[in-house]
């Protein structure tokens, strides 16, 4: 058994009397691609907003790696080690794709006002090295001759693709992403398809936030659904996919798949 | 495709355009000089004070994006700092003092400048740590308060121990002082003759062209990258683990002791401060300058200085004029049609231009 | 030395002022999310277009008596107001619904100098006498003994006050038991849903900045006839703390406008008077202002939402 590289248990999270969340857990092995589904208003981005340090738990246990964390503050925890993308694609619209990327190595980097003013050796050497770093990751997700381009200028599908470039420049242990499919069409998911999977095969963890259940069916080695704030299931695709509160939750009682 | 733009190899161009610059900062007082004398030399050296506190707002608003609508504070921090230390106030006050410095208080500008940019940096600190998490509107607010309050206390320390002299301000500072050259005489220099405004025009100048450096240099820099991502998308900066009130208030920090140099220099060059020198007018001309000219672009912000700067000269010499041969005399104060040209400017500018005159390319204001 | 109710006193006459101008603000807030940098100079506009009136209906009907030359003026006043706050929205905000945040700010401040340039055109910039047509005579609240003197108020702040609370009260009613005041209501909490309910979200924000144009002019028009005088920059420092009183009580919550407007009053007459008796008359009037300034930055650091607005959703 391989060990769990994200381990949340028992977050609940309340607003006002709504309970969003109630006693959920959920464990990541390293390596896999994670997949959160669940119907509409399921809670599958407040649990991701609690997570990354958006939103704070009413209580709940955090551990990346073996080492406890508090999701107190958003940057705190990219620092950790847990970038994530948004749903309505946050890019830095007045800079370019390759500047954008840059911004993700900050949390690598360390160039300060001095060095700024200066420009000594060891700081042009880390910008260099920044830029290129950059330059990689746009050839790997695949929009390296866009580099120079104004970020909003790229269609969606490119733009999905520079914000996970941008979330990979922070090197971290885990890449949580909201939604990454949404608005594209077939060909564009497939190419998603195959760049997440590269990612996974390059030994990164991936979690996923996912409506297109083809999409997380095909792709995902594991799966949380999500009802209503609540887990009803867990496991492999194989498994989610015949579990009967998932069928009621997706299509109702008497549906049959 | 609207936005798609390839940034250009701006390698030739920009060393052309840095020799007109140049070439330009050198003529200007001579140029400026023989169209108007020495009192449009003294528009431009205060042309020169508003470009580096421009370029230390622009840093605020332009790369971090912080509406500060009391910016005029650290310049009047800085500038009274000056007059306490180069006049006779504070040894008029306290006479220990006076016994303990028989010479007199007359504070080195090498001193002095350090001292008011680090002052001036750390009252940028004391109010940015509580107020910086605040939304855009609201710190606008907050810091358009703080500038009156810090012009209130000036206004009103004189007692119970008179610090800044009250409503009456501090006078007899001294002026600049450098390697033996008193700035505020004409002096002979490889053979030119240059009067005491034009001493103080390369002096500023010079002051300018580092501040000016030093702002080009933080711009492309990683912290100048950490800034913009902040101005464009402050959460997303966040996820991607940018320590976010750190970086604003650094950004506070710095503007702030560049509008103190600035004000250390007024002082020496004014030879007094009172209060009224920094009322929100003046916080808010320095705004427009910056807005104008294009948030967070430099050249920009230059042209809406100089522009907005040589506008009061300009329309008290022209609309003067004018309403003269007009009407036989002068209707309406050019004081307040320069009034009405900013407030017209700031409206016009946000319904069409909200990136400002000359903003940009690849940057702009959100 | 004044006593506490002759503090009080003072401080209720300034806090109606305050609430007044405060309502405006809070209200075109809680529609459009934005601060109306130029509310405090419909205050000063309310003030000299009331004392243009007045000198009008003076010199055109010398024998009109004062009560209701000022009534005529104020209505006048209010209703020029109006039609200003309606313009300005028109014209320097209406096109920034959707641009960023600093821009309906900055043209705001453009809008603010304008109008004092204005001012400054039509009315110079000296101050000019406002003919106090209500009586000043004092009129004893409290007897008074050998240390104190009676604490004294006067026509004039009465009715300030009274006119003021009654407007609140008529403004509470208007918008919590009148079918404009729900389409208010309905385009503060969502403009699109209330559009599709077929209200005119425009109608109601030209509605809402007409109302703070009145009641801003109003107090313009109380607050010269307190202090006999009106000049083009009158509006600056009321407008701020208006803004603070609003933000004090919970941006967008109009009893909380009205709470904090009487509060910050409160607070400034009181501050400045013990203030000044605790140093020994040093640090008196002269710092009155910085209360306010301390009390905005004091309320939005330690709790923002203000005395009742709602709690913002709890964020890590």
């Amino acid at each position: 058994m391989s060990t769990a590289l994200l381990h949340i248990d028992k977050v609940n999270k309340h607003f006002g009397g709504v309970a969003a969340l109630s006693d959920v857990s959920l464990s990541i092995q390293g390596g896999h691609i994670h997949g959160l589904i669940g119907p509409n208003g399921a809670g599958k981005t407040t649990f991701f907003n609690v997570m990354t340090g958006l939103y704070r738990a009413d209580s709940g246990q955090f551990s990346l790696d073996g080492q406890r964390y508090e999701p107190s503050s958003v940057h705190k925890v990219a620092q950790a080690g847990i970038a994530r993308t948004f749903q309505n694609i946050r890019l830095f619209n007045a800079m370019s794709v390759l500047e954008n990327v840059m911004v993700g190595r900050h949390i690598r980097t360390r160039n300060g006002v001095w060095a700024a003013l200066t420009r000594h050796r060891r700081a042009r050497e880390e910008e260099r090295q920044t830029r290129e770093h950059a330059r990689q990751l746009l050839d790997y997700v695949g929009i390296g001759q866009f580099a120079d381009y104004r970020a909003d200028s790229l269609s969606y599908g490119h733009q999905r693709r520079l914000e996970i470039a941008r979330a990979l420049a922070t090197e971290p242990r885990l890449l949580a992403l909201d939604e990454p499919a949404a608005g594209m069409n077939l060909s564009e998911k497939q190419q998603l398809r195959e760049l997440l999977e590269k990612i996974r095969d390059d030994g990164r963890t991936v979690l996923l936030i996912e409506h297109d259940v083809k999409l997380v069916m095909g792709i995902c080695d594991q799966l949380t659904v999500l009802d209503y704030g609540q887990v009803i299931a867990q496991g492999t695709p194989e498994v989610v996919r015949h579990h009967p509160a998932v069928i009621q939750a997706y299509l109702g009682a008497s549906a049959h798949v | 495709m609207t936005a798609l733009t390839i940034l250009q190899n701006t390698a030739p161009r920009a060393k052309f355009g840095l020799l007109l610059f140049a070439l330009a900062l050198l003529l200007a007082p001579w140029l400026v000089g023989s169209a108007g004398g020495n009192a449009w030399v003294r528009t431009l050296d205060f042309a020169m004070l508003y470009i580096m506190l421009a370029l230390g707002l622009n840093i605020v608003v332009g790369y971090a994006g912080l509406l500060d609508m009391g910016f005029i504070a650290f310049y009047a921090v800085g500038a009274y700092l000056a007059a306490l230390l180069s006049s006779p106030h504070l040894l008029a006050q306290f006479p220990a003092l006076a016994a303990a410095l028989p010479a007199g208080m007359h504070t080195p500008l090498w001193l002095i400048l350090p001292l008011a940019a680090l002052l001036a940096a750390g009252l940028g600190i004391l109010l940015g740590a509580p107020t910086l998490r605040l939304r855009g509107d609201y710190l606008a607010i907050v810091t358009l308060g703080f500038g009156e309050i810090i012009r209130i206390f000036m206004r009103n320390l004189d007692r119970p121990i008179n610090l800044t002299n009250g409503p009456k301000g501090i006078s007899s500072v001294d002026p600049v002082q450098l390697f033996g050259v008193n700035f505020a005489r004409t002096q002979e220099i490889f053979g030119l003759r240059l009067p005491s405004v034009y001493l103080y025009y390369y002096l500023f100048a010079a002051a300018m062209v580092v501040i000016l450096f030093a702002c080009i240099r933080l711009q492309h820099s990683r912290i100048g990258r950490a800034w913009l991502a902040i101005r464009e998308d402050e959460q997303a900066a966040e996820a991607m683990g940018l320590n976010t009130r750190n970086l604003k208030l650094l950004a506070f920090a710095i503007g702030a002791a560049f509008g103190g140099v600035g004000g250390a220099l007024f002082a020496s060059f004014q030879g007094f401060v009172s209060p009224e020198s920094f009322s929100l007018n003046e916080s808010i001309a320095v705004l427009a300058m910056v807005v104008l000219g294009g948030m967070g672009h430099i050249p920009g912000v230059i042209l809406g200085c100089v522009l907005l700067a040589a506008l009061p000269e300009t329309l008290r010499a022209s609309m003067g004029t004018l309403q003269q041969t007009l009407f036989g005399q002068v209707l309406v104060d050019p004081e307040i049609i320069r009034q009405l040209f900013y407030g017209l400017a700031l409206i016009l500018a946000m319904l069409y231009r909200p990136a400002g005159l000359w903003p940009a390319r690849t940057g702009g204001a959100r | 030395m004044d006593t506490l109710i002759q503090q009080l006193l003072n401080g209720l006459m300034l806090g109606s002022l305050y609430a007044l101008v405060a309502l405006g603000y809070t209200m075109v807030y809680g529609i459009l999310r934005i601060i109306n940098f130029a509310h405090g100079d419909l205050l000063m506009m309310g003030a000299l277009i009331g004392l243009s009136i007045i000198r009008l209906l003076q010199s055109l009907f010398p024998g009109m008596p004062g009560l209701l030359v000022l009534l005529l003026a104020t209505l006048g006043a209010m209703a020029a107001c109006a039609a200003l706050a309606v313009l300005i929205e028109r014209v320097a905000y209406r096109r920034l619904r959707n641009a960023p945040r600093l821009a309906p700010l900055i043209s705001g401040i453009g809008v603010s100098l304008l109008l004092q340039t204005v001012a400054m055109l039509v009315w110079s910039r000296n101050p000019q006498m406002f003919v106090q047509l209500l009586p000043l005579d004092p009129i004893e609240v409290t007897a008074g003994d050998e240390l104190h003197a009676p604490a004294i108020t006067n026509m004039t702040a009465i009715v300030t006050v009274g006119i003021a609370l009654s407007l609140m009260a008529g403004l509470l009613l208007l918008v919590n038991h009148t079918r404009l005041g729900r389409a208010m209501r309905a385009v503060a909490e969502n403009p699109q849903v209330a559009s599709l309910m077929g209200i005119n979200p425009n109608q109601v924000i030209v509605l809402t900045f007409a109302i703070g144009g009145a009641l801003a002019a109003l107090a313009g028009i109380m607050m010269a006839s307190n202090y006999g005088s009106a000049h083009f920059y009158m509006g600056f420092l009321p407008g701020i703390k208006a803004f603070t009183a609003a933000v004090l009580g919970g941006i967008g919550n109009l009893k909380g406008a009205m709470l904090g407007g009487i509060l910050l009053g409160l607070i400034e007459a009181l501050g400045t008077g013990y203030l000044g008796e605790a140093t020994g008359g040093v640090f008196g009037s002269s710092y009155q202002d910085v209360f306010a300034f301390m009390v905005l930055i004091a309320v939005l650091v330690l709790r923002p939402s203000g005395l009742l607005g709602e709690r913002l959703a709890s964020r890590a």
